[in-house]
């Protein structure tokens, strides 16, 4: 019996002492990146504090790098202003969760609803309740199809991010002399509207130049996932001359699978400006040579758009006195030589 | 620890399923170790004993089968013998990590439960360990911290079923949501990259030409048959799971034992976090997606029977290996993954509809039809 209790105080306590050591281990203060935001340190007019304004915001729960630095930003940009409150509310895991995150928000009667919505078109009541409450909605990243439903939407260009990838790749082959180059593709999460979108940037403006995309893999934006479709893409093509991958979040796994795989011979285009695409590309030790934006910057930007739109300001640098109806952001194409640039835009 | 002694392991073999393999059973062997089991559930135990081998040739036909779609659709990959080799340790490296999770799940769903949450147990296991602080502490911290955080977990996740009296389809459902929200509130919903040149240096290294992560497979499945073919703990996992009363009533602490089975599903969890950070080179909340569908899938293709009392190490294995080589075999053809997930459900509702099938009793169906139909 004594050797029996004894057994058991010998792994309750190891049980004790490694709940303790594992519980010190979730600290993660080193890995959190600097918010991207509008300091407004060019003395501009509209820098200066206005009629408060309640900002209220949703987008759907984070579980990448893209969304997280989407809410991060957003968070940062309104604390920089002194007149605005800023009113977040999670949007749960799907469009129905989001749909019902946001009556809730537009009871609390904001004076401006910023929204990330799941997916434009599911949301799209929700955007037409909120401006027929009297609230102007800022549609962030994926548009509504329905022109009531929001006062302004600030999007990113996911044709045009296909479009900067071949551009970048068909000057690439030109210049080394390929004619018919081998390209692949590894996309993203295939369901979504925005990654067909992408793909057929990248293929039409491949086709002008008469190339093609020879074998494409959809991965599912998460590292794991993109290092199980790169290995399939280099099982299937066994000498490329060009990839682009949609995302550089999924890259981290495409990175590890073109060093497990021992492959260098091609040229590889990433996606949406990550803080590590970006410092290998500056490398230049890897394939990664150029990454096409997609900066998560856009909510900081929705939140300057919605506290201007709340005060009845205009953008300083326009004629108009108020905020126009939609801006659509440019794919800029980061190479090696503009780097350096973009390092404080990465996430 | 001694009711029953390890004399019967020459019966247990058939459940492995090797093939061409039939010991002469030993009544009285068999009677001692199934206790009161016994009567009821004979025949797992010697009355069908060729059946896991006949399923797992089926299961092997359909690799050979889906091999010569392979050869078929691409003869100027399968031409060149270099490849053949390199695809071959590919598809094994691919069903590395569903394999080690597929070896727990197996355990658990003979013992007559299963385990919704594997995936979310590689999520946070694998967010746990590529913390800032977990690797400052070396390659040693992060393999501790991953295979220490999936035992605890499944720990977790066997005493609400064993104690708490929850049904494991929602104790682990529960467990799916709650891991994953942990893990993205550990990781601030950020993919941690791992720094750790040994971690990362298990996926991309091989030892003789093999990978190491194909050693780790092949360590997991060895030790997964010999635990459940060779030791009481198999047994007594076959006993709890095919009839849990008359295996508590003889003398198996069925408690313990359900804790036991979890705990060793987030054990292997915890062996798979690491390989698949080691792979990816980073872990996020949101890994691991769906692996729980993939490991029953595997285990159910390969004969493990889904209300307990039956299931081998080899058919699962089969099963995963199955899986992965249709990922590959549409890989090559560069197919795109929506038809690839059709052909997978196909392919499960199929195996378990031949599995249905006994031929013998098919033979007297016919035989009775055409009877009365004349």
């Amino acid at each position: 019996m004594t050797q029996h209790s004894r057994r058991r105080l010998l792994f309750g306590g190891a049980a004790i002492g490694a709940g303790v050591l594992l519980a010190g281990c979730t600290s993660n203060e080193e890995s959190s990146n600097e918010a991207q935001i509008n300091t407004n340190s060019g003395g501009n007019a509209n820098a200066e504090p206005g009629q408060a304004v309640t900002i209220g915001f949703s987008a759907p729960a984070a579980d990448h790098g893209w969304l997280a630095a989407i809410t991060t930003n957003a968070q940062a940009q309104a604390k920089a202003y002194s007149d605005v409150t800023f009113n977040m509310v999670e949007a749960g895991a799907d469009a129905a969760a989001q749909r019902a995150a946001l009556s809730t928000l537009i009871s609390q009667k904001p004076t401006v609803i910023v929204m990330l919505p799941h997916d434009g078109k599911e949301l799209n009541a929700a955007g037409l309740e909120a401006m027929q409450a009297g609230i102007p909605v800022v549609n962030l990243d994926r548009a509504f199809p329905d022109d009531k439903a929001y006062r302004t939407q600030i999007l990113g260009d996911n044709y045009g991010m296909g479009v900067s990838a071949a551009n970048f790749i068909i000057a690439q082959m030109k210049a080394k002399g390929v004619s018919a180059p081998i390209i692949g593709e590894i996309a993203g999460m295939d369901e979504l509207e925005l990654t067909q979108e992408r793909s057929r940037g990248f293929s039409e403006t491949l086709a002008q130049a008469g190339f093609r995309v020879a074998n494409r893999r959809a991965a599912r934006f998460t590292a794991d996932s993109g290092q199980q479709e790169a290995t399939g893409l280099f099982q299937a093509v066994q000498k490329l001359d060009a990839v682009w991958n949609h995302d550089d979040d999924q890259g981290i796994g495409v990175m590890a699978a073109i060093n497990q795989a021992n492959r260098k011979e091609f040229i590889m285009v990433g996606g949406a400006g990550s803080k590590k695409a970006m410092e290998d590309i500056q490398a230049d030790n890897t394939p990664l040579k150029a990454t096409v934006t997609y900066s998560p910057s856009m909510a900081s930007s929705a939140v300057s758009l919605a506290r201007l739109i709340g005060q009845n300001r205009g953008m300083s640098d326009l004629v108009e006195l108020q905020v126009p109806k939609s801006i659509v952001l440019a794919s800029e194409t980061i190479t090696k030589e503009n780097a350096s640039n973009y390092l404080k835009l990465g996430f | 620890m001694s009711e029953d002694a390890p004399t019967s392991t020459a019966t247990s073999e058939r459940s492995a399923g090797l093939p061409a393999q039939s010991p002469p059973v030993d009544p009285a062997v068999t009677h001692a170790t199934a206790g009161k089991t016994a009567a009821p559930r004979l025949s797992w135990w010697s009355g069908d004993g060729g059946e896991g081998a006949k399923r797992n040739l089926g299961l092997i036909g359909v690799l050979v089968a889906l091999v010569v779609i392979g050869i078929a659709t691409r003869p100027d990959l399968y031409s060149d013998s270099s490849w053949v080799w390199g695809n071959f340790l590919t598809i094994l490296k691919l069903a590395s990590v569903v394999g080690v999770v597929t070896v727990g799940m197996t355990f658990v769903i003979i013992g007559g439960g299963i385990d919704l949450s594997v995936g979310a147990i590689i999520a946070i296991a694998g967010v746990w360990s590529t913390t800032v602080a977990t690797q400052n502490f070396g390659a040693g911290g992060m393999i501790f911290t991953a295979l220490v955080v999936g035992l605890s977990v499944g720990l977790i996740n066997g005493l609400l079923i064993s104690y708490g009296k929850l049904v494991p389809f929602i104790a682990t459902l529960a467990m799916l949501v709650a891991a994953r929200g942990l893990a993205a509130e550990i990781s601030n919903k950020q993919t941690q990259v791992s720094d750790n040149d040994f971690i990362n240096g298990i996926a991309a290294n091989s030892l003789l030409g093999i990978p190491l992560l194909v050693y780790i497979l092949a360590a997991v499945v060895i030790g997964g048959w010999v635990l459940l073919n060779r030791t009481t703990f198999g047994r007594r996992t076959v006993a709890v799971g095919g009839n849990p009363e008359a295996a508590r009533l003889a003398g198996i602490n069925v408690k313990r034992h359900t804790v036991l089975l979890y705990a060793l599903s987030g054990l292997c969890c915890g062996i798979a976090a690491i390989m698949l950070t080691s792979q990816a080179t980073s872990a996020q909340a949101a890994m691991a997606n769906l692996y729980e569908l993939d490991a029953i899938a595997a285990a159910i293709i390969g004969g493990t029977l889904l209300s307990g009392g039956r299931g081998t190490i080899v058919g699962s294995l089969l099963g995963v290996l199955i899986f992965s080589t249709i990922t590959n075999l549409f890989a090559i053809n560069g197919l795109s993954t929506e038809a690839q997930n059709m052909v997978k459900g196909g392919i499960i509702v199929a195996a378990v509809l031949i599995q249905q099938v006994q031929f013998g009793s098919l033979g007297k169906f016919l035989r009775r039809n055409r009877a009365t139909t004349a």
